[in-house]
């Protein structure tokens, strides 16, 4: 035995990829056109699988305030926020973010990843639980990792598992932090965040919520699912990241308990980390400012999703119970035929997400397609056209299951 | 309260169905070794378990859980202590 041996199966997994000659999971994106085109591996193609929901990436006045971050603060801070990395813009966009929420307190961090890290590794320690949506994304596993607490998880969305949970802990339920996500990322579904805060008040547990997927696209002022089910009261914790909607990277959380500020004192992943760069610091407060201001681009955003759902839907794909910008389409346990579909789309122009298990949700492959803000009603005909294309092709067309 | 006994003839009856192949479920096979439980089984598996003995069992604990006696005695401790 030796250090390497433990990679044997990742290896043949990918030499697998090799004999097919295509790998999706690591594409090279040669040229970024706009937020919804690039060429992709040669092929000019229409961005639909990735998370630029508000389209925001090339917006010129983030390009502009960026530009202008970059040439009187520099590239990089080179320090930590606890050192020489707290700039006057990285406290301003926490006061926004505080003011956005209508929170009194706001953390930025470098990216959401080591938000979830943060939180997790440091609020619930010995002898607390932390209670996972068994769907959660994996920087929330890592950040249980991280931590002390015990760590318990409760079935996809299951209110009634979460409360029956709860109830098991008897009273160690009221040092428990339960966690979910607002729209979840490979199925587009949404956490029943009502009937879900209304058991935490139950049992007198904490909630965190990551709208890593749902900020700029929930909720009247696009805040996320706390503000669409009107339930931001009774979450102690909102999460998120810079790196979808706002289009740029970064991390945050908002809470109106006072002692997120002492995170700053204790948390590794806020403490042993560069703080983010100035550019992408001015480019963030002012895509804050776009989404604050931006029922246009959400109620657009919406209109692509549900005009992309119905195409789909009568092309006979098997698609998620409900309409989103997240769109999945389940497709069959075949990995080298899933390959073959998602290849066929790139080279027929567009690009989508291949999910394979066990980062699928069941045994089946899946496409994850994603919709912005910024795609035009031409392209969304465009993918459609190309769906229907390589699917009959390939004999998917009208499956039904 | 259940006896470790009485736990791991549970604990094997559960398992059975997802193992058809084996013949005789003894509890120092392992679950993924032995019975060739890939992780998502083994997930629904505990999911399955927790239902029938009305506990949770905690992530932390699973590195430690190797075996199905492993999985019997955690089960085991969890039920005392409550
Ligand atoms: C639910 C969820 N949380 C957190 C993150 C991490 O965000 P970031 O890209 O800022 O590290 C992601 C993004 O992949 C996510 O989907």
């Amino acid at each position: 035995m030796n250090l390497f041996d433990k990679f044997k199966p990742l290896l043949a997994a990918r030499a697998e990829l090799s004999d097919i000659g295509v790998d999706p999971f690591n594409v090279k994106v040669e040229k970024i056109l706009s937020p919804t085109e690039a060429i992709v591996n040669g092929h000019r193609v229409i961005l639909a699988g990735t998370n630029n929901y508000l389209g925001l990436t090339f917006h010129p006045e983030c390009i502009a305030a960026a530009e202008n971050a970059l040439r009187e603060q520099g590239c990089g801070t080179t320090g930590s926020r606890m050192a020489n990395g707290n700039y006057a813009d990285h406290l301003a966009l926490e006061r926004e973010f505080a003011e956005f929420y209508d929170k009194p307190f706001a953390m930025v961090f470098s990216t959401g990843y080591l938000a979830n890290l943060a939180i997790l590794s440091t609020v619930p320690g010995a002898d607390d639980v932390i209670l996972i949506d068994s769907d959660s994304h994996a920087s929330i596993y890592d950040g249980c990792r991280m931590s002390s607490a015990e760590v318990i998880r409760f079935r996809h969305n299951d209110v009634d598992d979460l409360a029956k949970r709860l109830r098991r802990l008897k009273d160690r339920a009221s040092r428990t932090l339960i966690v979910v996500e607002g729209i979840y990322s490979m199925l587009g579904d949404v956490a029943p965040l009502k009937e879900m805060a209304a058991v935490k008040q139950e049992f007198g547990a904490c909630l965190m919520v990551d709208e890593a997927h749902s900020l700029g696209v929930l909720g009247e002022t696009g805040r996320g699912v706390a503000q669409a089910e009107n339930v931001e009261d009774q979450v102690d914790f909102i999460v998120g990241t810079f790196s979808k909607s706002l289009g740029s990277i970064g991390g945050y959380c908002v809470s109106h308990h006072p002692e997120l500020e002492i995170l700053r004192y204790a948390a590794r992943p806020y403490i042993f980390t560069a703080s983010s760069s100035p550019s992408l610091i001015a480019s963030t407060r002012v895509a804050l400012r776009l989404l604050q201001e931006g029922s246009g681009l959400r109620e657009k955003l919406w209109n692509n999703a549900h005009r992309f759902y119905e195409g789909l839907k009568k092309l006979g794909c098997q698609l998620g119970p409900r309409v989103s910008p997240v769109i999945p389409i389940m497709l069959g346990e075949s990995r080298q035929e899933s390959i073959a579909i998602w290849h066929d789309l790139l080279q027929n122009g567009a690009y989508v997400n291949l999910v394979m298990p066990p980062a699928s949700p069941d045994t089946r492959c899946m496409l994850r397609c994603s919709m912005s803000a910024a795609h035009s009603p031409e392209q969304l005909d465009a993918l459609l056209e190309i769906f229907a294309r390589v699917l009959s092709a390939r004999g998917m067309e009208n499956r039904v299951s | 309260m259940k006896s470790y006994e009485e736990i791991l003839a549970e604990l094997i009856n559960l398992i059975r169905p997802m193992v058809p192949n084996a013949n005789e479920l003894s509890p120092d096979m392992e679950l993924v070794d032995n019975l060739g439980l890939d992780s998502m089984k083994v997930m629904n598996l505990l999911q399955e378990i927790e239902d029938q003995f009305d506990v949770s069992i905690p992530l932390n604990v699973l590195p430690d859980v190797r075996t199905v006696g492993d999985l019997a005695h955690k089960i085991h401790q969890i039920l005392e202590r409550e």
